[in-house]
């Protein structure tokens, strides 16, 4: 493959860009990967985040072989990478996990804090919002195998749905 | 409403009024909206992709805001008009390829639109003049919980609103605000300023859209992150750091006036008289000098020019613009002469 930008030499850099809002892949030769890069960082300040994806793309690869897709787009997770777009809003469920570290490194937290759909008025969002991430820990606690403190959890969620109700 | 309708008026955010206008062109923002289980555009078949439409354009129709919008249907556009749109600041470039089932709803004044089938389901956009991203959010807000009571919308408590891109995911909105910062450009500070925004995760980038350089000395700042923050505190966050910004364009602009007052009321008038004189005038040398004309609006340098009517040419000199009022394919020479011509009679000159 050659260079995008130069187009003579062997393209050894692959970066994914982020230009107004757009992600893209960029095969670049040493030497005009590190022109650019110095560009972006002047324009951007992006290179922490570039930083960020590739080294997302190469922990996925490591540790998965097996072909993820969405049951209801049918995307793979590997064209995911390939692309940087998702399919549809059950991409997120089905690639939850990645989706969590990756989301972590884009925006520096993985937690959404703002408005919700409808008019679901705000303490009783938060409260939701907690209750969805300690369900999320029980998850995480039962996939570990660690099932006293699942339970624990599970007793803690039940003690604040009831608090709800009442 | 027709396309050719918009050629006489330009959009509302150019009036040149509200708060720090003699700074700040504009505020605006955009959502991201998708509707849930069904494929994001770039999944969507043709069929899919219209259907999204059809369901999009009945929500909107029952709205309030939306009482005097048109909906233009991209594919039926040719490449002027659809440039014109571009250059208006009403769609994307991204929006004028692959143009099935894509559509732009555009209200009365410009202020508010809606990409349809973009990236997203839909990119909600409200524009306002000046520095006026709190009024801003109010009108996007309360557009967007109008629609949520008619469209089942992705979401989800964890992660917000769910986009094709994860850059966008949580509350799916950019903030951003237009500044014209030519006196932090003279005294060589702005690349100072610039960084400083990039390293407190702000992007910046020129007037005329992606991959151009700034050009007119106007730079575009708006949020980077979307998630694990408040859209109020976001807002607020670029609302800080705009403040700041704009007080060391203040300083510098006082400093040029006392330093070196005769220099700059000498660049100040020159521009404005080759722009009053010029035949023949390319889109660079008009941004650069209707820059200085701006600056000395707001210096009351001078005194007579509507702030509105050189707004209103950095929109209405660009090519498809100048195509448009001519109505007809011009030249990139002839587009140099119309466009002398255009300004001109919009600055009364000779
Ligand atoms: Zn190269
Ligand atoms: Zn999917």
């Amino acid at each position: 493959m050659q260079c995008d930008i130069c187009g003579k030499k062997k393209a050894t850099v692959h970066l994914t860009e982020i230009v107004d809002e757009q992600m893209s892949e960029m095969h670049l030769c040493e030497e005009c990967a590190r022109t650019k890069s110095v560009q972006m960082e002047q324009q951007f300040g992006l290179s922490d985040l570039l930083a960020g994806l590739a080294d997302f793309g190469k922990q996925v690869k490591d540790k998965e072989q097996t072909t993820l897709a969405c049951a209801n787009c049918k995307l793979d997770y590997e064209e995911f990478k390939k692309m940087g777009r998702l399919g549809c809003s059950e991409c997120y469920t089905e690639f939850e996990s990645h989706l969590a570290n990756l989301l972590k490194k884009i925006h520096g937290s993985n937690r959404h804090l703002g408005k919700a759909p409808g008019s679901i008025p705000v303490a009783h969002k938060k409260e939701i919002e907690t209750i969805n991430d300690i369900k999320h820990e029980m998850q995480e606690s039962i996939a570990r195998e660690d099932f006293e403190k699942a339970a624990e959890l599970r007793d803690k969620i039940r003690g604040m749905e009831q608090e709800d109700k009442s | 409403m027709r396309l050719d309708d918009l050629i006489y008026h330009t959009g509302e955010w150019l009036r040149g009024t509200g708060p720090h206008s003699n700074i700040v062109m504009s505020s605006r923002i955009r959502l991201a909206r998708n509707l849930a289980q069904k494929p994001f555009p770039n999944r969507a078949t043709k069929k899919g992709s219209i259907s999204i439409l059809e369901t999009v354009e009945e929500a909107v129709s029952g709205i309030d805001y939306f009482k005097k919008s048109t909906t233009f249907k991209i594919h039926e556009m040719d490449n002027i008009d659809k440039q014109f749109l571009i250059e208006r600041h009403l769609m994307s470039h991204e929006h004028s390829m692959n143009t099935e089932g894509k559509a732009l709803i555009v209200s009365d004044e410009e202020i508010l639109s809606v990409m349809v089938n973009e990236e997203d389901h839909m990119r909600i956009q409200v524009m306002q003049s000046g520095l006026n991203l709190n009024e801003t959010w109010k009108i996007i807000n309360s557009i967007d919980d109008a629609l949520s009571k008619r469209l089942d919308f992705a979401y989800s408590p964890r992660w917000g609103y769910l986009t094709a891109c994860p850059t966008n995911t949580g509350t799916a909105m950019r903030g951003s605000v237009m500044l014209h910062l030519p006196a932090l450009v003279m005294t060589k500070q702005i690349n100072k300023v610039l960084s400083a925004i990039a390293k407190l995760s702000f992007a910046s980038r020129g007037f005329y859209g992606e991959g151009t350089q700034a050009q007119g000395n106007f730079y575009q700042i708006s949020n980077q992150v979307s998630l694990g923050h408040s859209e109020e505190e976001i807002l607020q966050n670029i609302n800080g750091l705009l403040k700041q910004v704009i007080e060391q364009e203040i300083q510098a602009r006082q400093a040029l006036m006392v330093q070196n007052k005769p220099m700059l009321e000498d660049k100040i008038f020159r521009s404005l008289g080759v722009l009053k004189s010029a035949y023949i005038i390319s889109s660079q040398e008009t941004v650069e000098l209707l820059s200085m004309v701006r600056m000395g609006i707001d210096l009351d340098v001078l005194k007579d020019l509507d702030r509105r009517v050189v707004n209103e040419l950095f929109i209405t000199i660009q090519p498809a613009h100048l195509q448009k009022i001519e109505g007809k394919k011009l030249s990139a020479s002839a587009r140099d002469t119309k466009r002398a011509s255009l300004i001109r009679e919009k600055l009364g000159g000779v």
